[in-house]
């Protein structure tokens, strides 16, 4: 019989299986889980926003306090004017505005309010003054929530009935979503950007292709983003369906955060960078879904329908419904024939009668001074509005001479907010209006009952108003790069 | 959301559209409205209105204001978080939505307020669609058996166990959560001590 091994010497401890960036964040909030399956998460950072009116009126209906207010944000984004903020007539606006207001200081919330120094658009906001931080979960009642995902957060976006639950207790149940894993390989051309990225794997996908997953972005061509392309991409995918996005945390994350309002600082902030350097996906680690795009296939794109799935590179033809299969054609002659565009026509050349350069999706620094590039000495042939994402960005702007760009351009420079991207604050597109716009959905109605948007990035938006028609900004910005 | 419910029969309608996305359910110039004045008459505003904000006498639901389940093309609810959408959708008294798939927010929203999103096969759903091309039809819907009725057609369904479970309860998460108390708070110590920069100073 052979000796049995000696009281002190341990089986091999199995490998720990490689894990996902998103398993890593799930199980380091998952407080409980269910039967039925459903997880308690701890929520980090809570942000809310002057649509945040229901959630807190179901809290004031129970009469429960702001479980952790320390944790929880106000900002002033969706309805805030970028004109005229010192005399908002009484109305709807005013009163959305002071409702959040008047929840804030009921709770005792920091809230990012019309004058504050801080003020902007929630998802370029809670980044910029480090509220954003990896390895932190982030909810907000606004679906482009995703947008934090870029630092290596957990950050997707809730309804009502959820915000009230996360006010009341900071945590929230979740169903554990799919992973899936976009990498893309290669590099991105001149004037193609995380915009064009974005829109072209929706249009691979589909707009609900990446439905019940938790997307990873990853690969050379995103590595090589900057923060605020990050947070474009990562913004856009809750357009291609998926419940959130998320980008490893690296050396250009941090180097974004560090120094920031919000974020750790001296010894903790080392300790934080520890931490987050090991988030990123394991070697080897599973997901339920790959996907792979080859970052040199794509060009600028544009959309020519109501949905965003509905983009095609500058250079193409829209489609003709007559060569499609009966299920799509249905659909496609709507959205033509609500778009103002004939079957199998030019993108290029298509004339536009305004632009629009801003929201949480492209309204941050950099977008401003690439479109900026393209504007620089140049004339718009249509009226347009550049509203920047923040105060912050709209300072920088400024200090950089951006606005005077802009303006001789013949463009109108304005506050922060996300104006004209949902029109709350009455920034619209008028009906059968063309505007190519630098935002997100071109939902029918969504700038404005029966406004016409084609998305694209504030490149080929700024591109747009100087022929004052669709076109490819790529000979514009020849030798300014 | 108050009650929950097992069975339900009623009127059912098409809506032959892809992607009716939540801008469509309820354009943002509505969303200031409390709750309580209701949300039903925006529910799908500018398709049953035409730009003079006259009715457009043959849109379906201005011809059915009675119905109660909607039959509609794939990517339903996409876009927006705002519950808005399902609170118009609610206040008209449409109880179940039918469609290929759903945007996931909305599912949760319409689950959190006692609306069936219902997912069928895309074949499934253009036969339903044809079927209701013309007329309405009758349909009923049981949870605990999850079986759907629809113009003498039966389908089964499977929900994930927590949507079923908080239809027919009508459960309020918060309460349950707060059962949890001395979880979350134990969680909180740790995440306190293991990374104190979540409490900004
Ligand atoms: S900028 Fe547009 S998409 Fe972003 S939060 Fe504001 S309204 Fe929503």
């Amino acid at each position: 019989m052979t000796q049995a091994p000696a009281a002190t010497a341990q089986a091999p401890k199995p490998a720990p299986k490689p894990a996902t960036l998103f398993d890593k964040l799930w199980q380091a909030h998952e407080i409980t889980r269910r039967a039925d399956g459903a997880s308690l998460l701890w929520v980090d950072r809570h942000l809310v926003h002057e649509g945040s009116h229901h959630a807190f009126a179901k809290l004031a209906a129970r009469g429960a306090p702001v479980a952790e207010p320390s944790l929880t944000y106000a900002v002033v984004d969706h309805y805030a004017p970028t004109r005229g903020r010192d005399a908002i007539p009484p109305g709807d606006i005013r009163r959305m505005i002071e409702t959040l207001g008047q929840n804030a200081r009921t709770h005792g919330l920091r809230l990012f309010g019309l004058c504050d120094p801080d003020q902007g658009i929630v998802h370029v906001v809670g980044p910029e003054q480090g509220l954003t931080l990896p390895g932190f979960t982030v909810n907000c009642g606004d679906s482009h929530t995703s947008t934090h995902g870029a630092f290596g957060a957990l950050a997707f976006g809730i309804g009502a009935t959820e915000v009230a639950h996360v006010l009341a207790t900071q945590t929230i149940w979740q169903m554990r979503p799919k992973t899936m894993r976009i990498t893309v390989g290669g590099h991105l051309g001149p004037a193609v950007g995380a915009k064009d990225l974005a829109l072209h794997w929706i249009a691979r996908l589909g707009a609900d292709g990446a439905r019940g997953h938790a997307i990873e972005y990853a690969g050379p061509a995103v590595r090589a983003l900057s923060m605020e392309g990050r947070m474009t991409l990562c913004n856009l995918s809750i357009e291609g369906g998926a419940r959130l996005g998320m980008v490893a945390p690296d050396d250009t994350t941090f180097r974004y955060l560090q120094g920031r309002p919000f974020a750790p600082q001296g010894d903790e902030w080392a300790r934080a960078v520890d931490g987050w350097a090991r988030l990123p996906s394991d070697a080897g680690a599973q997901f339920d879904r790959e996907v792979e795009i080859d970052a040199s296939d794509i060009a600028p794109t544009v959309t020519w329908g109501t949905s965003p799935e509905e983009a095609l590179p500058i250079t193409a033809h829209v489609p003709n419904p007559a060569h499609l299969p009966p299920a799509r054609a249905a659909r496609a002659s709507d959205a033509l024939e609500y778009m103002g565009l004939s079957a199998g026509q030019a993108l290029q050349g298509v004339a536009i009668d305004q632009v629009f350069i801003g929201s949480c999706t492209n309204g941050r620094i950099e977008d401003l001074r690439l479109a900026a590039k393209v504007l620089q000495g140049r004339r718009a042939k249509v009226p347009g509005l550049v509203a920047p994402g923040s105060a912050l960005v709209k300072a920088q702007a400024e200090a950089e001479g951006l606005d005077q760009i802009f303006t001789q351009a013949g463009l109108e420079w304005v506050e922060a907010g996300c104006s004209m991207c949902v029109g709350m604050n009455g920034d619209l597109v008028a009906p059968g209006k063309r505007c190519a716009s630098s935002t997100n959905r071109n939902f029918k109605g969504r700038q404005g009952r029966g406004a016409r948007t084609h998305l694209m990035s504030p490149a080929m938006v700024a591109a747009a108003a100087i022929t004052g028609t669709l076109c490819d900004v790529r000979p514009l910005l020849e030798g300014r790069l | 959301m108050s009650g929950g419910w097992v069975h339900h029969s009623g009127k059912a309608v098409a809506l032959a559209l892809e992607s009716v996305d939540t801008d469509q359910l309820i354009p943002a110039r509505f969303m200031s409205v409390p709750r309580a004045q209701g949300y039903g008459p925006y529910l799908l505003h500018d398709l049953r209105h035409d730009g003079g904000g006259r009715v457009v006498p043959e849109f379906v639901l201005n011809q059915h204001n009675d119905a109660s389940f909607l039959v509609a093309r794939r990517n339903f609810g996409s876009g927006s978080s705002r519950e808005a959408a399902v609170y118009a959708l609610v206040d008209f008294g449409i109880r179940v939505v039918i469609a290929p798939s759903f945007g996931d927010i909305f599912s949760a929203n319409a689950v959190n307020n006692g609306l069936l999103p219902l997912v069928l096969p895309e074949a499934d759903v253009e036969r339903v669609l044809a079927m209701l091309l013309h007329d309405p039809g009758q349909a009923s819907v049981d949870l605990q058996a999850e079986t759907l009725c629809i113009c003498g057609q039966d389908f089964a369904f499977q929900l994930p166990q927590v949507w079923r479970e908080k239809l027919m309860n009508g459960w309020d998460d918060i309460d349950l959560t707060t059962a949890r108390t001395p979880q979350i708070a134990a969680y909180k110590t740790a995440r306190r001590a293991d990374t104190p920069w979540v409490w900004p100073s």
